[in-house]
């Protein structure tokens, strides 16, 4: 679709209400071949779609326990009613599960707020580092708050804190990398090449290993680095890899005359990326990074090899338990609801964000 | 001091590589003086004007900028860039900006005027330069004579001694030129110090002190604009004239 853009964010112009009979003459059956191929695809949705619908709702188990589950050929939602609270929260101790779920809804609320870039500012960040704090307080305790070992973290808290706070760090690092890999300066430009490069030549997971197994080896004897941290930084480390290189091809995109324009006024190297280079380059790389990031949120799911309980852990352990053996469709299937809804919630945002930071460019049109 | 030419290079050469730019260019710039620089494509004007501001740099001679010599020392070179503005051929306003952030970020930043002085400094420009009516928008929805102008006023905003033009008109359609060329002769009628790009025969008639011919990285002909039109001296100057009069 094709939306047009004046001076202001203008409201996207929608159709008029037509008809659903004329809308669908119009778009499905305007051609001949046209209506073959659509009605190809209606069937081919009403095969997917009727037996999913009859599994999920006519034949499933809403209420009830296993043994009802056994007897129906449907889905078992009873399953993931009964194991809901272990799949968010994991192993956290059940009476103190309102800590991570006020964590949650701590995070969730300063995005929705954060979601509008008229309020960023340096104020904002203060407010996140807080609502870390506060979070990182809440889950492990201290004040007053009974200590909760970070083995016992779980589910989507972990999920969300790995890769929030990846995110978070491995942006600004990537933005460094990729500028260090323009330098003029032999040394930094080597270190974020060989950086980069090393990086994104092996897989996540034998970062993770290496930072669960051999990193230890590198410390001196009685120093233990906790597990989540050591987790945390292989998937910041990973992130950044891949963010410098998205950056930097926003970078490459950028016309020599603006730097010109800027050294011709006198701006010094910070002020030209600060004010004219990276706004524009981040601009433009908006839907690639937010692909690594969605990425990078599904692939903290690697974090089971090395132990630690996120969300598809969590998951698979529930469908261990021996009176819901046979249930692990249905598990997956809530697993990945769950995924789908913070991914394609991110890559809608990203959409709008897009589309807002278009403003003001001359009658520009953005398709969606 | 204020006898002092403003510009002066001695000797001057520049490589791209093993490629010889600019041959033993000696040229000097009196204080409110008025050049326009014409010759063929090619001919190293573009760079000539851009080693006066370092963006690009010489490989040996002597460049000196109201006093300060051009080196790889980066104080000098930030204290000749606060001198000299420059315009360039496709503008260059930064896009994601406003034409009244376009203005103030220099003076904000580099100057370190305050928000309101920078602001009311830009709107002065832009009125003079005849667009302050257009100062919320943005550059992508400026017209290309617009752009020029607002190019100019940004460089303006910083309070040059010194304006460097490459062709400010040649990326215009035709009837957007006379708007441009304009604010130059109003510009060059305050006296500023002028270097200029172009082949608007026109204007450098109009308000040349100077024609300074180059070809093949050489200065050929330094001449007054009437001497220079009507009787040029050299072979390669009258051929270049009898190409661009037809
Ligand atoms: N960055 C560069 N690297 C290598 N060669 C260059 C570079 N910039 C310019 N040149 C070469 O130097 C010569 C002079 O270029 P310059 O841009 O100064 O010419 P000009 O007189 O401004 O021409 P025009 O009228 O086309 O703008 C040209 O032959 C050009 O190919
Ligand atoms: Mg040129």
């Amino acid at each position: 679709m094709v939306y047009k853009f004046t001076k202001n964010p203008e409201k996207r112009t929608l159709p008029k209400a037509e008809t659903m009979a004329k809308w669908m003459k119009r778009n499905l059956f305007s051609t001949k071949t046209n209506s073959v191929i659509s009605l190809f695809i209606l069937s081919g949705l009403l095969k997917i779609i009727t037996p999913l619908f009859n599994w999920l709702f006519i034949d499933a188990v809403w209420v009830g326990d296993s043994a009802t589950c056994r007897k129906a050929s449907g889905a078992c939602v009873a399953f993931i009613k009964e194991k809901f609270v272990y799949i968010i929260f994991g192993p956290y101790p059940r009476e103190e599960i309102w800590r991570p779920g006020l964590t949650i809804f701590l995070i969730f609320a300063l995005l929705w707020w954060s979601k509008e870039p008229s309020r960023w500012s340096k104020k904002l960040i203060k407010w996140w580092v807080s609502c870390l704090v506060v979070s990182w307080i809440l889950m492990s305790g201290g004040f007053g708050l009974s200590l909760v070992e970070n083995s016992q973290w779980g589910g989507l808290p972990l999920t969300i804190i790995l890769s929030f706070i990846g995110i978070a760090i491995s942006y600004p690092l990537g933005i460094a990398l990729a500028l260090g890999r323009r330098s003029s300066m032999p040394l930094i430009k080597s270190f974020c090449v060989i950086y980069i490069e090393l990086i994104r030549g092996v897989p996540m997971i034998s970062l993770l290993f290496m930072s669960s197994v051999m990193f230890p080896l590198f410390l001196p004897e009685g120093v233990s680095v906790d597990k989540l941290l050591r987790a945390q930084v292989a998937i910041i480390m990973f992130i950044s890899a891949y963010m410098a290189e998205v950056v930097r091809g926003g970078l490459a995109a950028i016309p020599k005359g603006q730097y010109e324009a800027a050294d011709a006024l006198g701006l010094n190297y910070f002020q030209t990326m600060k004010g004219v280079i990276l706004p524009q380059a981040l601009k433009i790389v908006i839907p690639p990074s937010v692909n690594t990031a969605i990425g990078m949120l599904k692939d903290t799911s690697l974090v089971i090899i090395i132990a630690l309980f996120d969300l598809l852990s969590t998951t698979k352990a529930s469908m261990k338990d021996p009176e819901w053996l046979g249930y692990s469709v249905e598990g997956y299937f809530f697993a990945a609801l769950i995924y789908f809804i913070l991914c394609f919630s991110m890559g809608k945002y990203a959409r709008r964000l897009e589309v807002e930071f278009h403003r003001g460019h001359k009658n520009r049109e953005v398709s969606i | 001091m204020s006898n002092a030419p403003i510009i002066e290079m001695n000797n001057m050469n520049k490589w791209f590589d093993d490629f010889h730019v600019l041959k033993n260019i000696n040229f000097k710039v009196e204080n409110g003086e008025k050049i326009v620089i014409c010759g063929p494509s090619g001919s190293g004007k573009s760079t000539l004007i851009r080693c006066i501001n370092r963006l690009e740099s010489h490989q040996n001679g002597k460049i000196l900028v109201d006093g300060t010599e051009l080196t790889n020392n980066i104080k000098n070179i930030d204290r000749i860039r606060a001198d000299v503005g420059m315009c360039f051929q496709h503008f260059n306003l930064f896009p994601h900006l406003s034409i009244l952030d376009n203005l103030t970020l220099a003076p904000i930043w580099v100057r370190k005027e305050s928000k309101k002085a920078a602001s009311e400094l830009a709107m002065h420009f832009l009125e003079k330069v005849k667009i302050a009516d257009q100062a919320l928008k943005y550059p992508g929805q400026l017209s290309g004579g617009q752009q020029q102008r607002v190019a100019i006023a940004r460089a303006l905003c910083m309070k040059p001694k010194i304006m460097l033009f490459d062709e400010p008109t040649s990326a215009l359609d035709p009837e957007m030129v006379k708007e441009v060329l304009d604010v130059m002769v109003s510009l060059a009628e305050e006296g500023m110090t002028m270097l200029c790009v172009t082949h608007e025969m026109g204007f450098a008639r109009q308000v040349a002190d100077k024609v300074v011919f180059m070809d093949d990285g050489q200065i050929v002909e330094e001449a007054k604009p009437d001497e220079f039109f009507d009787n040029p001296q050299h072979e390669r100057s009258k051929e270049f004239l009898s190409q661009i009069l037809h």
